[in-house]
């Protein structure tokens, strides 16, 4: 029998024997966790993980960002690549390739943890002789596994709603999922994540030997945006528990950062406000989405690149005069957060594909909060991390769940968190509310000046039926300058036409 | 004195000459004959037929045959038909002689390659490049780090023929790697017996840009911006009046020597070249410089038993590479600026004008400065490249009808190389310039044997002859990484350099023919292969590829052997299956594995970063692609083969196509991968026509022709069809990013355009933004793209001619294509005002602005499709041969010849020939002037 056929990669380890050795375990959770920052095995380009589209526009962060901020009135872009208007204009079709990309995200991450889900069950840990510490080491991963994919489905209940439903259980090869209804979805997210909650590690604010891993309270977090959105998601509304676990976010021992800039900066991993983040590095974890894309797109016009660290700007991103309307003075000398760049900018957009209509966004720099610039020096990577969940989030969705209606809180206690946010604002107490002021409608527009650019406005403004309809309506929306009624269904995105067609079992979301 | 006549219709002549005269009759297709006059007054010549002529030997796979036994489609061209001038790369040699066979230059980059199609490749994601096989070695074609073309070490001065198998009963004795044909390339090499002869080559040439891509001038451009700019952007305008394209473009030398001495020491025959290149490019600062040398040894031993073909062939060049961006910022630098301006910031920026910020810093979205790009950036390559065998056949004394043949073959490549730029390179001043290397090594290696059996057996008038044998070859490619550093050598970082990239496959092969003919008339052959690729799972690894073909020289029947008019008529038929494995850089597509991440693609878990390990994405299932081609031809011959020719109908259908598509959500690693899933077909019509229409003793003229018509279509891509599913878009064009202008949907060509459809006003101006609402849903959307055309032409032509004047010689090549389309990214890339949407940069705009008005980018819009069609004169060159002088000591030959020599075509663009039919950045293809002596001992 010739074996001269038989040959090995020298430097790829064969699947069967990868499991073989614990030292590598470590090295494929990193890559989990990577899945959300990176586009593949080498930075910031080159062997994606995911094809059919510029590596660069594959990246996770970048793709999710868009699709919770582009669609709505916190960002516009002047780019002319491919559909990516339509994103703002709010009509896209199935066959929108950034949509589609972000879908193929989602699914390369439930991909990639259930296959280390299912090589680490504890028969196959005993049977490869993991034993002892790692033993229980191992144990702990798979349970960050599992929320990480736990994370990635909360994005497809949260984009696409029904699609198509893969676990453990299903070994790589060529079959067709199921598809799943949301509300089961729902289910499924949440019982994932109550069954992980006691394997995880405990919160450790400010402790940065488990910085960037899941913990306890990143769990919570999650459950709390799932109760939050329960009734978007399932039909019913689950506000008791959205206040109990946004509480024990609140009193894991989180502080909110002093300066509220300083969240955003090449430093922020000191922050003992971010409770899960998304780390970048400018040396070593590098790629042109992620907060790349983030510090340099909005960054044009007149704006000077060195003072957000970086060798120059893409001139892409704006917000529009919607939440430029949300602050009363926009210099950010009354209130910190308004981060707005007006230097030859307008505040009326005219033309979506001119930089220099609409207010510019300073937020994110790769400097650190004693001025200096991040590591890489040729500018392009910065070091700034993403701030995914932090405590801000918490006390505000604490408040609102309150508001909703929710036993479980009570509303004193949210007027507290919201001021407190407020004082770091207003660097004192002139910008607090009273309890009247606290309003359902306040809330909303406090989460756009608090956390505008961190992702959740889509989200928001469906939870609030803001999102499609002519109940508010903003510039563009709908792709005309004073803005327009948008269809109903659009609430949710469409299943792309790849994947119907590789997988026939899918039947398409209503209206598309 | 030279005197001559022609003879009438039935072979009479009259002719007056001296007594001491020496008649020579000639006839196409028949020995020359010499009669010394003397006192005789009339003659009776029967001329011989040339039997070198009808012994005209074609080489195919693992052997040759003579041409009037092939039964498959093959074409010859050899070193006498090759396409004359300037050729510094070997598929220039016979580009537009062969039907079925597209070869287009990559552009004039100097040693720049070309895309070679047979019958337009057979597969649509997988390789569709020949394999091409140099004196028995099949070759590595996959690039080379630090070459600009994997076939330019070879010196085409070196190249005795090209052997062009076209279909499957004719490539599947190569089975695995035919399905895309195969070219098998033989050297020259000394004879038995042959004097030493000693021959020298020169040839020198002039290159020229003859054609620029017409953008605003300084005056107009201001005109524009003051009409349509901001008030920022009116404020940018300078002073200067630069033509950009001027200035990066030069007329260019080459000078081309070559050193050959052939002959036979004792029982020696060998031959010996070297040669020197040296090609300037049109594109400032690019290069390419080639050292050769060649030594073939052909001795026999063992009273001719043991014949052994030695050859080596090393080649080192060395590569300038412009940066090619400088054609396109060239086309875009705004024209009021000045090349050289001191900034305002005091920053050095190698005297240049740059786009700067507000505070000095380089602007990356800007243009480049298209002269900083080539003056101030160095990118090189060097590469030494060897290729050798030994072979060895034996007839075997017992039985002289049998052959065992032993070949032993390797092809290896170094190279290294750099780019490199200054510190006041504006583009990388912040990191103090930049330097990046590689370095590569190729090893092919390669072991064949075979037997060959030949016999004929009178009692049966039959003649068979039986070919089995063994291949196993090698591939390896192994590509450290390095770390970028800055100018000085300083790393820009501390993060070491990644793993190697390394690339391993095997193919181990059985392999067989017979070729059994009958009355000399009936032919037939039949091949299989068996063939083995390291990269299918063992359950899958094993293909056979069987051929059938079968021949009939009916001008060997009695009805037409002793025809004056038809002195040949065979028809061909074949059928036969091949296969690929070939999918590029992916070599165990098939095996569960983790790869290791890159340095810069780490994650921070706590306080430490980790390389990530990740699963890879597979299909154990995968095997061979296949194709199954039918081949019917006719080649004819009249008049004692004045006129010659082909007709051959091809039809090949591709099968579990190795095709990149989308897998179900969440079923595997990826989201796209290698599957056998999908048909393509191709159909097509190839006919060539020879002819010898002036044929005296002072003059002969031949005529060729040669065209293709050719068809492809994607008949299934997925396990499913979806009607809906518009298909998988490549053809990335400039504007925006990742746009692309091709897709590949079923039931339509591979790579068709997708458009919107352009309307017009009563003025036939494009009105922009608006198109036709196709899909007629009453809107416009992204749903209302249609497939137009495609960039591969329907029809392809080559013509040829030469004319042969006593010493004189004039020959020309032409070549066109019909129904190719092309996409104008220059234009719609740089024909709107949009050009100049920034407030801190201008950018210049083509003058098709002027027609369209446009204000936005209409990417998009099917205005930018055009006809590409063309007919190119390739070559004239004239020639004189002073025939031998000095005494029969010194034979010399002159010639003159230029290339490129004009285009006719409707395009609006640079060059309507680029392959792919997306026209951006192009290197321009020069005209070339050439003047050359050969000089032989």
């Amino acid at each position: 029998c010739d074996h001269s056929l038989d040959l090995e990669p020298k430097y790829d380890v064969v699947s069967a024997n990868i499991y073989k050795d614990f030292s590598n375990y470590k090295n494929i959770l990193a890559k989990l966790y990577a899945g959300y920052a990176v586009t593949g095995q080498v930075g910031p380009t080159g062997n994606a993980d995911i094809g059919g589209i510029d590596e660069g526009f594959s990246n996770y962060l970048r793709q999710y960002w868009q699709a919770q901020e582009l669609t709505t009135d916190e960002a516009i872009i002047a780019w002319n690549d491919g559909n990516l208007r339509d994103l703002h204009d709010m009509d896209w079709t199935p066959g929108n390739e950034f949509l589609r990309a972000l879908y193929n995200r989602i699914y390369y991450q439930v991909s990639l943890t259930n296959e280390f889900i299912r090589e680490t069950t504890d028969a196959k840990l005993s049977e490869r002789g993991i034993s002892g510490a790692n033993l229980e080491e191992a144990k702990l991963f798979r349970a960050e596994a599992r929320f990480l994919r736990a994370l990635s489905y909360w994005h497809a209940l949260d984009l696409y709603g029904n699609v198509p439903f893969v676990t453990e259980e299903d070994e790589v090869g060529a079959f067709l999922p199921d598809q799943i209804a949301r509300p089961d979805l729902f289910k499924y997210v949440e019982s994932e994540l109550l069954d992980i909650e006691g394997s995880l590690m405990a919160p450790a604010p400010g402790n940065t030997a488990q910085y960037g891993r899941a913990t306890k309270a990143a769990v919570w977090m999650l459950l709390a945006k799932l109760y939050l959105n329960a009734e978007v998601y399932s039909g019913t509304a689950r506000l008791d528990q959205a206040a109990t676990y946004t509480k024990k976010v609140i009193d894991a021992g989180y502080m909110l950062e002093e300066d509220y800039d300083d969240l955003f900066l090449a430093d922020n991993h000191t922050s003992p406000e971010i409770v899960f983040p998304i780390t970048f590095d400018g040396l070593r974890t590098t790629t042109w989405g992620g907060m790349t894309y983030l510090v340099h797109a909005p960054v044009g016009g007149s704006m000077p690149a060195a003072d957000f660290g970086i060798n120059g700007g893409w001139a892409g991103l704006r917000t529009t005069k919607a939440i430029v309307g949300l602050f009363n003075d926009v210099s950010g000398n009354t209130d910190d957060r308004a981060n707005f760049y007006t230097n030859g900018q307008s505040l009326e957009i005219n033309d979506i594909f001119t930089f220099t209509d609409g207010y510019a966004v300073a937020k994110y720099k790769n400097v650190t909060s004693a001025g200096n610039v991040g590591s890489d020096p040729v500018g392009n990577h910065p070091d700034t991390d993403y701030p995914m969940f932090r405590l801000a989030d918490a006390y505000l969705m604490y408040a609102e769940a309150v508001l909703r209606g929710a036993s479980t809180g009570n509303r004193a206690q949210a007027l507290e968190y919201v001021n407190k946010l407020r004082e770091r604002a207003y660097k004192g107490q002139s910008g607090n509310i009273t309890s009247s002021q606290l309003t359902l409608d306040f809330i909303l527009d406090e989460r756009a000046r608090e956390l505008m650019w961190e992702a959740h406005r889509r989200t928001d403004l469906i939870r609030y039926k803001r999102f499609t309809g002519s109940a508010y309506l903003w510039p563009w929306k709908g792709g005309v300058k004073e803005g327009r009624s948008v269809a109903d269904f659009r609430v949710l995105f469409p299943i792309p036409t790849t994947d119907l067609t590789a997988n026939t079992k899918l039947e398409q979301n209503l209206g598309y | 004195t030279t005197r001559g006549t022609s003879t009438d219709l039935n072979g009479n002549f009259n002719i007056a000459v001296p007594a001491n005269a020496t008649l020579v009759f000639s006839y196409i297709g028949f020995q020359q004959q010499e009669v010394a006059v003397g006192n005789q007054a009339a003659f009776n010549i029967t001329l011989q037929t040339d039997t070198k002529a009808l012994q005209e030997v074609v080489v195919v796979g693992y052997g040759t045959q003579k041409k009037s036994d092939v039964t498959g489609a093959v074409t010859a061209v050899t070193s006498e038909d090759f396409v004359k001038g300037q050729n510094t790369t070997p598929e220039q040699l016979i580009q537009g002689k062969v039907a079925g066979v597209q070869i287009t230059t990559n552009g004039g980059a100097p040693g720049s390659g070309s895309r070679i199609r047979i019958r337009g490749g057979a597969s649509l994601t997988a390789s569709n490049d020949p394999l091409i096989v140099i004196d028995g070695v099949p070759v590595d074609n996959a690039a080379t780090s630090g070459a600009a073309n994997p076939l330019n070490f070879l010196n085409p001065n070196d190249i005795e023929s090209f052997n062009v198998l076209k279909d499957a009963s004719a490539t599947a004795i190569y089975g695995s790697r035919a399905s895309n044909g195969v070219i098998i390339i033989t050297t020259k090499k000394g004879k038995a017996g042959q004097k030493l002869s000693v021959n020298l080559s020169s040839q020198n040439s002039l290159s020229v840009i003859n054609k620029k891509i017409d953008v605003l001038s300084a005056d107009e451009f201001r005109d524009v911006v003051n009409a349509n700019g901001s008030e920022t952007q009116r404020a940018l305008l300078g002073n200067a009046s630069t033509d950009w394209q001027d200035l990066i473009y030069q007329d260019a030398f080459t000078t081309d020597n070559n050193v050959s001495v052939s002959g036979a020491y004792k029982m020696l025959p060998f031959r010996v070249s070297a040669a020197y290149l040296n090609q300037e490019g049109v594109l400032k600062t690019s290069q390419f410089e080639r050292y050769t040398g060649s030594i073939s040894l052909n001795p026999t031993f063992f009273d001719e038993h043991l014949k052994v073909n030695a050859n080596y062939k090393g080649a080192k060049t060395n590569s300038q590479f412009a940066d090619q961006g400088a054609i396109g910022a060239a086309v875009a630098f705004d024209p009021t600026q000045p090349v050289y301006a001191t900034n305002n910031f005091g920053k050095d920026y190698g005297g240049y004008f740059q786009w700067l910020d507000s505070k000095g810093l380089y602007n990356p979205l800007a243009t480049r400065n298209p002269v900083s790009m080539l003056e101030q950036r160095k990118d090189r390559g060097e590469a030494y490249r060897s290729i050798g065998n030994v072979q060895l056949d034996y007839k075997f004394h017992f039985l002289p009808e049998l052959h065992a043949n032993l070949n032993l073959g390797y092809d290896r490549s170094e190279s290294d190389g750099y780019t490199l730029t200054p510190a006041n390179y504006a583009p990388d001043a912040s990191s103090g310039g930049r330097r990046t290397q590689f370095e590569q090594t190729k090893t092919n290696e390669l072991v064949e044997f075979y037997l060959n059996y030949a016999k004929e057996l009178a009692g049966l008038d039959s003649r068979i002859e039986a070919t089995a044998g063994y291949s196993f070859q090698d591939f390896e490619n192994n590509k450290p990484r390095f770390v970028a550093t800055n100018a000085e050598g300083v790393p820009l970082s501390n993060v070491e350099a990644g793993l190697p990239e390394n690339e391993i496959y095997r193919l181990r092969s059985y392999f067989g023919r017979v070729n059994y003919a009958l009355k000399d008339r009936y032919l037939l052959t039949a091949t299989v292969r068996l063939d083995g690729s390291s990269r299918f799972s063992s359950d899958n690894r094993w293909g056979t590829f069987p051929a059938l073909a079968l021949a009939w020289r009916i001008n060997e029947e009695d009805f037409l052997k002793n025809s004056n008019t038809v002195s040949n008529l065979k028809l061909r038929l074949g059928f036969g299956v091949t296969g690929q494995q070939d999918i590029g850089s992916n070599f165990f597509p098939y095996l569960p594995r983790y790869s290791y991440s890159d340095n810069t693609a780490q994650y921070q878990l706590g306080d430490q970063f980790y390389n990530l390990y990740r699963p890879e994405g597979y299909d154990t299932g995968l095997k061979w692609e296949e194709t199954q081609t039918w081949n019917a031809g006719i080649d004819f011959g009249f008049l004692n083969n004045r006129i010659t020719g082909s007709l051959d109908y091809f039809f090949k259908d591709t099968k579990d196509l190795l095709a990149l598509v989308a897998v179900a959500a969440g079923t595997n690693l990826t989201n796209e991968l290698i599957t056998n899933v999908g048909n393509l077909e191709a159909r097509g019509i190839e006919a060539v026509l020879n002819f010898v229409p002036v044929d005296t003793d002072k003059i002969t003229w031949n005529v060729g022709l040669n065209g293709t018509y050719q068809k492809r279509e994607i008949t299934s891509l997925s396990k499913v069809d979806n009607p809906d599913f518009e298909g998988y878009f490549v053809g990335g064009i400039a504007g925006g990013n990742d746009n692309r202008i091709q897709i590949n949907t079923v039931g339509y060509a591979p790579n068709t355009f997708y458009v919107y459809k352009q309307v017009y006003d009563a003025n036939g101006k494009p009105i922009e933004g608006l198109y036709a609402d196709v899909n007629g849903d009453g809107e416009f959307n992204e749903k209302d793209k249609y497939r137009y055309k495609n960039a591969e032409p329907k029809v392809y032509l080559g013509i040829n001619s030469d004319v042969s004047y006593n010493n004189w010689t004039l020959s020309f090549v032409a070549r066109g294509s019909l129904g190719n389309y092309m996409y104008n990214n220059v234009y719609s890339n740089n024909g709107s005002y949009k050009a100049f949407s920034f407030s801190n940069y201008l950018t210049n705009v083509s003058s098709n602005v002027n027609e369209t008005e446009f204000d936005n980018f209409q990417l998009f819009s099917d205005y930018y499709m055009e006809n590409a069609s063309f007919l190119r004169m390739e070559n004239i060159s004239l020639g004189y041969d002073f025939g031998r002088l000095f005494n029969d000591a010194v034979a010399l030959r002159l010639s003159a010849n230029a290339q490129n020599v004009f285009v006719i075509t409707k395009y609006n663009g640079l060059d309507p020939e680029i392959a792919g039919g997306i026209d951006n950045n192009f290197y321009p293809r020069p005209r070339v002037y050439t003047l050359g002596v050969n000089i032989g001992f």
